[in-house]
């Protein structure tokens, strides 16, 4: 029997955090309402008050609140980040996720308790990294960037005291987590520093003869056909004439589903499967929340012969972006 | 359990849709801000929504023909009764609407399904859309929604209004 194999889900507001309780998460994982976390869209995320009694809530019903605080900071505020750490600290959350070493530094100095997590922000993607974080910080857990095999986070996970977290569920994107400069080069904002990738103020959506429009700061990135799925207007997603063909010369809009791979991630010792989406709505976080429980606790009564159900399959499917749903990096025969 | 039952999907058909576009438009309006104005300050709170302070809406129920002008002022929604570009459209069929309001739906999941589609100010539409995410209600119950149960609650709130 493998060990605890932690649902961590997420939460853009009280409502959101509320049904991944109920739904069976292990942790939920949240933001505050500014730049400081890697979803600063308008109007998401928590107040004081309202953590306050999602923390209460998850608590009471032995459920760990995570707060990602993971952007990086400037010269010029860092103070607001620093502000952000101790009112974590002081509202008692699980841990705080974060990606900048400056800042584990500090959390280490002034909240010494605070338990550290390393954000997939931090773009960590081999041991001596991890444990790089592990020795001069405490970084108890880690999040991995989603581009490694399974072999790799095996390879990993065999060779670090630090717990393993891996994306189990949700949007893709390049994957040059904490360094992608797109959404900065379009609109001036990005992940890494403010928070939003293509924030709402740069985006447009126009419904055209040809189709619907999407904009970036005025620069058509994608035009859909009729009845073709959409997807979210980021530069990475869009499709771009390249040598008199257009097409999704990034990538393609897709989702990570790793539902199959759920006895492979448990045997080989991965303490945390972390499902995408705090920019979602509470519908999403119910129906994702619940067949994930089921499949981790299906999946731990008989690992052997677990095979997910055309149910969940399609449950998930029907939330995704893009056309197709992926193993991602998991499932690269290559290494 | 209503709960449980989930909304099977529909489409007005299009004969009535004819028709609904050729209804007056302000009934439904009326309706509808009314409703809005009911739940601002009690279910909706007020701060978030500064930004939509002489904003112009439309919503656009599709297979109903409605189209639903309105602004949001100082003192609450009310309707338009010109047709100027609005700041922000959004636009679904009635059962889309629906299951949004009942929590039933995630608008992402409607929107790259290509159900639902915000035209205009994209950023105010994500303030909607988060604001009414964030809101704590007990449980939304579709059996809530129905005209009956709407206009009871509409009676009951005005006979009290101060400790709705
Ligand atoms: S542009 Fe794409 S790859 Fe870059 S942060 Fe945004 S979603 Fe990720």
């Amino acid at each position: 029997m493998s060990a605890l194999l932690e649902l961590v889900c997420p939460a853009g507001g009280l409502p959101a955090l509320k049904t991944a309780v109920d739904h069976g998460a292990n942790c939920v994982y949240t933001g505050f309402r500014d730049a400081t976390n890697a979803r600063n869209f308008t109007g998401l995320n928590f107040d004081d008050a309202s953590i306050k009694q999602g923390i209460e809530y998850a608590h009471q019903r032995g459920v760990k609140v995570l707060v990602a605080l993971n952007t990086f900071p400037l010269t010029d505020n860092w103070l607001q980040w620093t502000a952000a750490v101790d009112k974590a600290a002081a509202f008692g959350v699980d841990a705080v996720i974060l990606a900048d070493p400056g800042l584990m530094e500090y959390a280490k100095r002034n909240h010494p308790k605070l338990r550290l997590h390393l954000s997939v922000q931090g773009s960590a993607t081999n041991y001596e990294a991890i444990n790089f974080y592990h020795q001069h910080f405490g970084i108890q857990r880690a999040v991995l960037p989603r581009v490694l095999s399974m072999a790799q986070v095996e390879h990993v996970v065999k060779n670090t005291p630090v717990e393993i977290e891996v994306f189990g569920f949700g949007g893709l994107c390049v994957m040059v987590e904490g360094r992608c400069a797109l959404s900065a080069y379009t609109t001036g904002t990005s992940p890494n520093c403010q928070g939003a990738c293509s924030p709402g103020k740069a985006v447009r959506y126009e419904e055209t003869p040809a189709g619907m429009e999407t904009r970036l700061n005025g620069i058509l990135i994608d035009r859909f056909g009729q009845g073709e799925r959409a997807g979210y207007p980021t530069l990475c997603k869009g499709r771009f004439e390249v040598d008199d063909e257009t097409y999704y010369a990034i990538e393609e809009p897709a989702s990570l589903n790793t539902l199959e791979l759920l006895p492979e991630l448990m045997r080989i010792g991965v303490s945390a499967i972390k499902i995408e989406g705090r920019q979602r709505s509470p519908a999403y976080v119910t129906q994702v929340t619940k067949v994930w429980r089921d499949a981790i606790d299906s999946c731990r009564r008989d690992p052997e012969h677990f095979k997910p159900t055309a149910a969940w399959m399609a449950e998930l499917n029907k939330v995704s972006e893009g056309r197709s749903a992926t193993l991602g990096a998991y499932n690269r025969p290559w290494k | 359990m209503l709960n449980n039952l989930r909304l099977p999907d529909f489409t007005i058909p299009a004969p009535l849709t004819r028709l609904g576009n050729r209804l007056p438009q302000l009934p439904p309006t009326l309706a509808l801000v009314t409703t809005l104005n009911l739940a601002l300050g009690r279910l909706i709170p007020r701060e978030p929504l500064e930004m939509l302070i002489g904003k112009r809406f439309t919503i656009r129920v599709l297979d109903a023909g409605m189209t639903l002008r309105f602004s949001y002022g100082e003192r609450g929604f009310r309707p338009l009764f010109d047709a100027s570009k609005p700041d922000l459209t959004i636009s679904a069929r009635t059962r889309d609407f629906i299951a949004l309001l009942a929590r039933e739906e995630d608008p992402d999941t409607l929107f790259f399904d290509r159900r639902l589609l915000m035209e205009g100010d994209t950023d105010l539409g994500l303030l909607v859309k988060n604001t009414l995410d964030g809101i704590d209600l007990p449980r939304f119950d579709p059996a809530r929604l129905t005209p009956q149960e709407l206009l009871h609650r509409l009676r009951a709130r005005l006979a009290t209004p101060h400790n709705a």
